[in-house]
């Protein structure tokens, strides 16, 4: 077994990032992920066919990666929230041109410039696809150490079996965040399946085309619906969630990363004063899990969703629950990162509210 | 679950405290966050990091009620002392904290650990001093553990940088449970 190493969260998806294979990094720098291309930097200088690239700008970053993963390398760019405004052309592209890319956002405070502090603002954007045009970007949201590493390994797997953009959405803490992590196995790059559309020369073959430039309006159509497939095929095949303690739950909580790790030590607290409370927490955010909500919905009729921001993932529930269950939401923007205790007393007000502590 | 909290200025070795003690937990078997704080910090500046072990798996990484500091400044204790759980210790760097918590359900654990660094002839190993003690009084590792830990966080020191470390280590032990003078 891989020794455990102690690394903190942009250290540890450098190193599976690298590890997977990918061997194409552009970026620019912004807080709080300045760690993870530092990361890069030194270590792909000891890969021989990796580049790494401090771009002029994070469109320029963007568009080196969409160039890369034409030519056919495992490529990756990562930001923080306002820098991924700026990759949202690219992103739109490498949707339309279907080509894999893994990008990190690691979110902080926002609108605007924002501050530095962790935050969950970007969901809306992240899961509506983000750019223009009809399309949606798999989005993963780890919340653990180990679960960033796992899931760094997995967004390359997707992005190149889907052939598509995969988020990879943390925040600021879980950038800056050490926890003990066994880093995936390097994989060897002749695994990577081969892929019959890169541009990789056209000797002794017919030439390939990848544009997004359509201008008869029946064959962009055609192009969406083929996308749109391809969506509804990963929402049917790609929908993960952790449960914990949801069978006896009369009050289930809503949360994804950081905010589901604050969650679930609310949960711990309030389940020892005996009130019945559990955690669905999505770690794919695109697709949304909506079964397995709907699931939970047959025998829990409350649920509190708790994020960093204002409201966003909350829409998602409802849409899921389709009034079959009530929908709360607790919210902390801009930045504030809430303590289990303060959560603990949000859940044990609603809960003692709804008098779920009667017998049912 | 132990939450603790490493306060002070930058420069005072506040991150590698609490690195080093979360990479000696790790090896020990246990479950381990360590959170720093970031942004805007500087020499000169404040800096803190939370550890969290535990045997079982850790949820937040936040401290909301920190079992133990380690303070090693006035501004630090003003800071994190309101923060701490009932009942909780702080080791104060009582060469530079010049006041007491207001506080009295906490204990707590004064160590002169630039005294006893200037008697060792280096003043950098005051964060050894105090993870020393705060080892000894806590007993969340060992200060064998924390030696390897250490072996490990700054590979490639002399043999006499790694025995200089040992040796505040044992001094700050040796003053919070012998009393050994600085």
């Amino acid at each position: 077994m891989t020794d455990k190493v102690l690394m903190r969260g942009t250290h540890v998806i450098a190193e599976s990032a690298i590890r997977s294979g990918c061997r194409f990094y552009a970026g620019y720098p912004i807080t709080p992920q300045n760690e993870l291309p530092e990361y890069m930097a030194e270590a792909m200088m000891a890969i021989d066919n990796a580049t790494f690239i401090q771009a002029e700008s994070e469109i320029a970053a963007v568009n080196m990666v969409l160039g890369a993963s034409m030519a056919g390398a495992r490529a990756m760019t990562s930001s923080s929230s306002p820098g991924i405004s700026l990759k949202q052309e690219g992103i739109s592209f490498l949707a339309a041109q279907e080509l894999p890319a893994v990008i990190v956002n690691c979110m902080r405070g926002g609108p605007g410039l924002g501050n530095i502090a962790p935050s969950q603002g970007d969901y809306f954007q992240a899961t509506r696809g983000g750019g223009h045009g009809d399309y949606r970007s798999i989005v993963l949201a780890p919340a653990t150490g180990q679960e960033l590493a796992d899931f760094t390994a997995r967004a390359f797997d997707l992005a190149d079996r889907y052939r598509s953009p995969v988020v990879l959405l943390i925040d600021g803490m879980m950038g800056q965040m050490m926890e003990p992590v066994v880093p995936p196995e390097f994989m060897d790059e002749a695994d990577i399946p081969y892929r019959n559309w890169i541009l990789d020369g056209a000797r002794g073959r017919p030439s390939r085309i990848i544009k997004s430039l359509i201008l008869d309006p029946a064959k962009e159509e055609e192009h969406n619906w083929k996308l749109y497939r391809k969506y509804e095929n990963i929402t049917k095949e790609l929908q993960i969630t952790e449960a914990y303690q949801i069978d006896d739950a009369r009050l289930v909580v809503m949360a994804y990363g950081t905010a589901a790790r604050i969650a679930k030590g609310a949960i711990k607290r309030v389940r020892e004063i005996g009130l019945k409370v559990g955690l669905l927490r999505p770690l794919t955010l695109w697709p949304f899990p909506a079964r397995a909500v709907e699931d939970a919905s047959r025998f829990v009729k409350e649920f509190l969703v708790f994020e960093m921001n204002t409201g966003q993932m909350v829409e998602d529930v409802r849409l899921a629950l389709k009034h079959r269950s009530e929908v709360h939401f607790y919210g902390r923007p801009g930045g504030v990162v809430s303590t289990p205790d303060e959560i603990a007393k949000v859940i044990t007000s609603l809960y003692y509210r709804l008098h779920l502590e009667e017998e049912q | 679950m132990k939450k603790t909290i490493f306060a002070g200025f930058g420069g005072q070795g506040v991150l590698m405290m609490g690195y080093v003690f979360a990479v000696a937990a790790m090896r020990d078997g246990l479950e381990v966050t360590y959170l720093p704080s970031y942004g805007a910090e500087m020499r000169g500046g404040t800096a803190n990091c939370t550890v969290v072990v535990s045997d079982e798996e850790i949820f937040s990484p936040v401290a909301s009620s920190p079992d133990y500091a380690v303070i090693m400044n006035k501004p630090s204790l003003l800071r994190y002392e309101n923060l701490m759980k009932q009942g909780g210790v702080m080791f104060l760097n009582s060469s530079v904290i010049d006041r007491t918590p207001v506080r009295d359900d906490l204990h707590n654990v004064p160590i002169p650990a630039n005294d006893i660094a200037r008697k060792l002839g280096l003043d950098r190993v005051t964060n050894m001093i105090m993870l020393g003690a705060f080892v000894a009084k806590t007993r969340l590792t060992s200060l064998e553990s924390i030696m390897n830990g250490l072996q490990e966080s700054v590979k490639g020191k002399s043999e006499t940088v790694m025995k200089l470390n040992r040796k505040a280590l044992d001094r700050g032990a040796d003053y919070v449970l012998k009393g050994t003078p600085p």
